[in-house]
């Protein structure tokens, strides 16, 4: 389920230690550019030019605002519930952001707010979760890959059990324990169980990185362990991390949403799209659109975040050039 | 694992009784669409091979003498490559007007190739005596157990220790030097009538160099092949090589029969790589070297590619592509297999 | 090999230990009370509880707890429900073979269908096919699998009525067809993925070169030289791939009600029943334990640098 959203970017890192092999023609051919491109600015080129970049940023861009700002998407609200006037009054295409533009929910609720105010549940565990992984697992992943021996044995065989307990069903058995579940909790709950790909990933390319000269010599110049470790290590072993955190953000909304729908994830009165998800599953057969217009809403969100992902792979990994 | 397809032994009628150069590459171009433009990696490339002859191709990477050897084995990515004009003729047909199907029979055995790398250039999951058992099964139909035998028999002309033992090992089990002989092995292994080294001995240690040179030089004398030797290093060609060709940004700037070009370079650029060697009765004077870089192929200079780091360099350099003149001696008389493309070529040969 | 193999197995037991004692934990450390919630709603008296609690040894230290568990585990005794008093053996008994099915049957789909997808694209990288196979694989990946399960319940289930929407026979492959395909999906996309980007890498190799250079036919350099290294990694995610597929199929199960581990760890979830929990859990823990073992040695045989190493 959505933690696999790492796993293919394994290889990425885990043969990087390997040449990489060049077609002698492309070396022969390839002319030293005149002005020398880091890889930040040569994926930044890159970036500029791909269309699914542009479009996944202007989506997320939206997003974001949508999550921060919802009342400048619509004035009505995502609670108010007016049964007799509205149950299950169905989608009024033509209303273009109007509140009956997408119908009304099994309790007269304006299905159109509750996917604007939906929004920042997604946004929030989304980011919260990637942040929280991220800096947790690259320390973890850098400690295991730059000290080596018996640091190294004792934090991968502690991401071994981690990685062993399948995330949607760790993620059940601690959600369903707590009574009251925010959003705060949720996003515990899923960076508890979801730092291991990023930590085995640092530990692949910081290990690879170590062994760079340029590190060799820092180390011979008397730079400190901590010097060592963030000002030459982790701004060259950055890339790979990026890229598997960028790919994984979508992976956790994905996994807040199916958790909403399972019933141990958010509930209500937070509005989340995968709680609307799971009350419109009784209407599927009279009222299809009430659920699948938050699941589209999830897809979309999660396919933006993908997009975004693979852009900034494609511009980071030069050999899927 | 079976897919085997059988490739008939028979010549093509057309190149029995041919009489003329085994190989021979005309007004060879070839180029490649970049993110950055066109780069033109060779541009206008001209030499030919006999039988039993070595001919050295010497430059710097990115003088176009790899992509020009990848284009006489058809092994040229394209796209991004391209090749705009040129024949290659091999025993009098173009090979560039051949069909795919025609050119693989050649491929392998007809004309071999040796690569730099022996590590990465060797499937790391088969073991060698599956991949050079391969040749046989493939261009000869053989049985998987007699292209055993038969890679275990080219293992030790090529002078393998214990190989009937280490046929089933992988290339990650032999040694540099070990593994380079087995990429020779299999380039020999169907005796094919070219050979292709492409820097054959430079990822190797020096000592090991001697060893695999030496081999090579001795399978081609028994075997009366033509070998086109890339290289880089002038100590490896002078030994071996017949004649040499000098290439620089894509073009050939000098040829010449390879002791003539050490004793009297007719070209600048040649005359800077032999100065740049270091030697041992010039010790403590400081080291000749080439000024700048090697051109940009997306933008090579007008006029003579080589005038920015020339020292000899004139106006007329930067304006006209100096030809590849035959080179005669101060007396009139022709210097046979001698030609420089230089404005100045006689200032150089007697400077 | 041998050794490798034992050395492999020995590491698996700290593993196993390690993730069976987290879930332990998660269960019982965090709030929730199964006496409770056998209790209900109810009054109770509070010496009943307690009672209940000394019989059922949950009035020990954790660490007591956890080690007679295990002790009971490794002679096949997986505990007793408590408000229902069945076996969990039984629990596992029933519901296992159903997922087990599921599971199989979405792998072999996920297994050829990706696979497939991911060597036509890899040949021709850049092309048309290639860019619409990653377009497909993108939205497949960004359907969570109750939005696809749906959808696809939705359009065969009641819009063309093809099919029922609930499975009622589990050993039944055609019933299970519709839910096999949901829940291999998101693994199909990523192994089709994964197939295309090796081949892509690999197309590049060196040793490509060398095989073109040989003059071997297109079909030989492509099914020996390409595959053999290609399909490596493709391995590796898919023996992985087992125990997800195994948890995903909790999703799955529910949407299309059928009768299998994810219903079952989800009734008990709700009735706080820890020892089914940890036991559902504790199996799927060694199923992918298992697999990744299995993929390990099959690296080995696939890759030589690995063998010998």
């Amino acid at each position: 389920m959505p933690e696999k959203t790492a796993e293919p970017e394994k290889n990425l890192t885990g043969k990087t230690t390997a040449a990489v092999p060049v077609p002698a023609a492309a070396v022969e051919a390839g002319p030293a550019p005149d002005k020398a491109r880091s890889l930040w600015s040569d994926a930044w080129y890159d970036l500029r030019r791909q269309p699914m970049f542009l479009v996944s940023s202007l989506l997320i861009l939206l997003l974001v605002v949508m999550s921060f700002a919802p009342g400048l998407f619509t004035s009505a609200s995502p609670r108010d519930a007016d049964l007799a006037a509205h149950y299950l009054q169905p989608p009024n295409w033509s209303h273009f952001f109007a509140e009956d533009w997408l119908g009304y929910d099994g309790q007269g609720r304006s299905i159109y707010a509750r996917i604007i105010y939906g929004a920042r549940a997604s946004i929030m565990v989304g980011l919260g979760v990637t942040i929280l992984v991220t800096v947790f697992g690259t320390l973890m992943g850098m400690m295991a890959g730059y000290f080596g021996g018996w640091i190294d044995s004792l934090l991968s065989r502690l991401t071994d059990v981690f990685f062993g307990i399948p995330f949607l069903l760790g993620a059940l058995v601690i959600l369903t324990t707590f009574e009251n579940r925010t959003v705060w909790v949720v996003i515990l709950a899923l960076a508890f169980l979801g730092w291991t790909s990023i930590a085995r990933v640092a530990r692949g390319s910081v290990i690879t990185v170590k062994q760079s000269d340029y590190v060799v010599a820092a180390k011979a110049l008397g730079a400190s362990t901590s010097r060592i470790m963030f000002r030459h290590i982790l701004p060259n072993a950055l890339a790979p991390i990026i890229v598997v955190a960028t790919i994984a953000l979508g992976g956790y909304i994905a996994a807040e949403a199916t958790l909403s729908f399972l019933g141990v994830g958010l509930a209500e009165p937070t509005v989340s799209w995968g709680v609307d998800v799971a009350t419109g599953r009784s209407q599927l057969r009279n009222a299809p659109f009430t659920l699948i217009i938050p699941s589209v809403m999830v897809s979309i969100t999660v396919l933006s975040f993908l997009m975004f992902g693979d852009a900034v792979r494609n511009a980071l990994d030069p050999k899927l050039r | 694992m079976s897919i085997i397809d059988k490739t008939d032994a028979v010549l093509e009628p057309e190149s029995v009784g041919f009489e003329g150069p085994l190989l021979d590459v005309r007004d060879l171009h070839v180029e490649f669409h970049t993110r950055d433009g066109v780069a033109k990696a060779v541009n206008g490339v001209n030499y030919s091979v006999d039988a039993g002859e070595t001919l050295a191709v010497l430059g710097e990477s990115g003088s176009g003498k790899s992509v020009t050897a990848q284009a006489i084995m058809g092994i040229l990515d394209m796209p991004p490559g391209r090749i705009p004009r040129g024949e290659i003729m091999f025993r009098g047909q173009d090979m560039l007007k051949m069909s795919e199907e025609q050119r693989r029979r050649i491929r392998g055995r007809k004309i071999a190739m040796i690569f730099q790398d022996a590590l990465s250039s060797l499937n790391p999951v088969l073991s060698v005596g599956y991949q050079l058992g391969e040749m046989y099964r493939v261009h000869e139909g053989l049985s998987k157990k007699a292209a055993k035998a038969k890679a275990i028999e080219m293992m030790d002309r090529v002078k393998i220790p214990a190989a009937a033992a280490r046929v089933n090992d992988y290339p990650h089990q032999f040694s540099g030097g070990m593994r380079q002989r087995i990429m020779i092995a299999m380039a020999l292994a169907l005796e094919p009538d070219l050979i292709i080294a492409d820097e054959p001995t430079t990822a190797l240690d020096v000592t090991v160099q001697a060893q695999v040179m030496d081999l090579l030089a001795e399978l081609q004398r028994e075997y009366q092949m033509g070998l086109i030797l890339i290289t880089h290093d002038l100590g490896v060609v002078a030994d071996v090589a017949d004649k040499i060709a000098v290439m620089y940004a894509g073009r050939i700037v000098e040829r010449a029969p390879v002791h003539e070009l050490y004793k009297n370079p007719g070209h600048p650029y040649t005359k800077g790589l032999l100065e740049s060697i270091p030697r041992l009765d010039q010790k403590g004077q400081e080291l000749y070297a080439i000024k700048g870089l090697p051109p940009n192929l997306t933008r090579i200079p007008g006029g003579c590619a080589f005038n920015p780091r020339c020292p000899m360099a004139q106006d007329v350099c930067r304006t006209d592509v100096p030809p590849l003149h035959p080179m005669t001696a101060p007396d009139g008389t022709e210097l046979v297999g001698r030609a420089s493309a230089c404005h100045f070529w006689k200032e150089t040969v007697n400077g | 090999m041998g050794r490798y193999v034992v050395r492999r197995l020995l590491q698996m037991i700290p593993v196993f230990i390690g993730s069976t004692l987290l879930i332990f934990l998660m269960m019982y450390v965090l709030p929730g009370d199964p006496v409770r919630a056998l209790m209900g709603d109810q009054a109770f008296d509070p010496a009943v509880v307690a009672n209940i609690r000394k019989d059922l040894g949950l009035d020990l230290p954790l660490w007591q707890q956890y080690a007679n568990y295990l002790g009971g585990l490794v002679q096949g005794d997986f505990g007793t429900e408590i408000v229902s008093q069945r076996p969990v053996a039984d629990i596992i008994a029933d519901a296992f073979p159903v997922t087990v099915r599921l599971t199989l049957f979405a792998f072999a789909f996920t297994v050829l269908v990706g696979v497939g997808l991911g060597i036509v694209a890899g040949l021709r990288p850049n092309t048309m096919q290639d860019r619409g196979l990653l377009a497909l694989t993108l939205v497949l990946i960004s359907m969570p699998s109750f939005v696809l399960g749906f959808l696809m319940q939705y359009l065969f289930a009641f819009q063309w009525q093809l099919i029922q929407p609930n499975v009622r026979d589990s050993e039944n492959f055609g019933e299970l067809l519709l839910p096999a395909i949901v829940l291999g999906s998101l693994s199909l996309a990523y192994v089709a993925r994964l197939t295309r980007t090796s081949m892509a890498e690999n197309l590049r190799a060196d040793y490509m070169r060398t095989a073109v250079a040989k003059g071997l036919p297109k079909r030989r350099i492509v099914g020996v030289h390409l595959m053999r290294n290609s399909l490596i990694p493709v391995v590796t995610f898919l023996g992985t791939d087992i125990g997800n597929l195994m948890t995903g199929a909790i999703v799955t199960e529910g949407i299309f009600n059928v009768k299998g581990v994810g219903n079952a760890i989800f009734e008990a979830l709700i009735r706080r029943e820890g020892a089914t929990v940890v036991g559902i859990a504790s199996l799927i823990v060694l199923v992918y334990l298992a697999t990744s073992l299995l993929v390990d040695l099959l690296y080995a045989v696939l890759d030589p640098r690995i063998r010998y190493a």
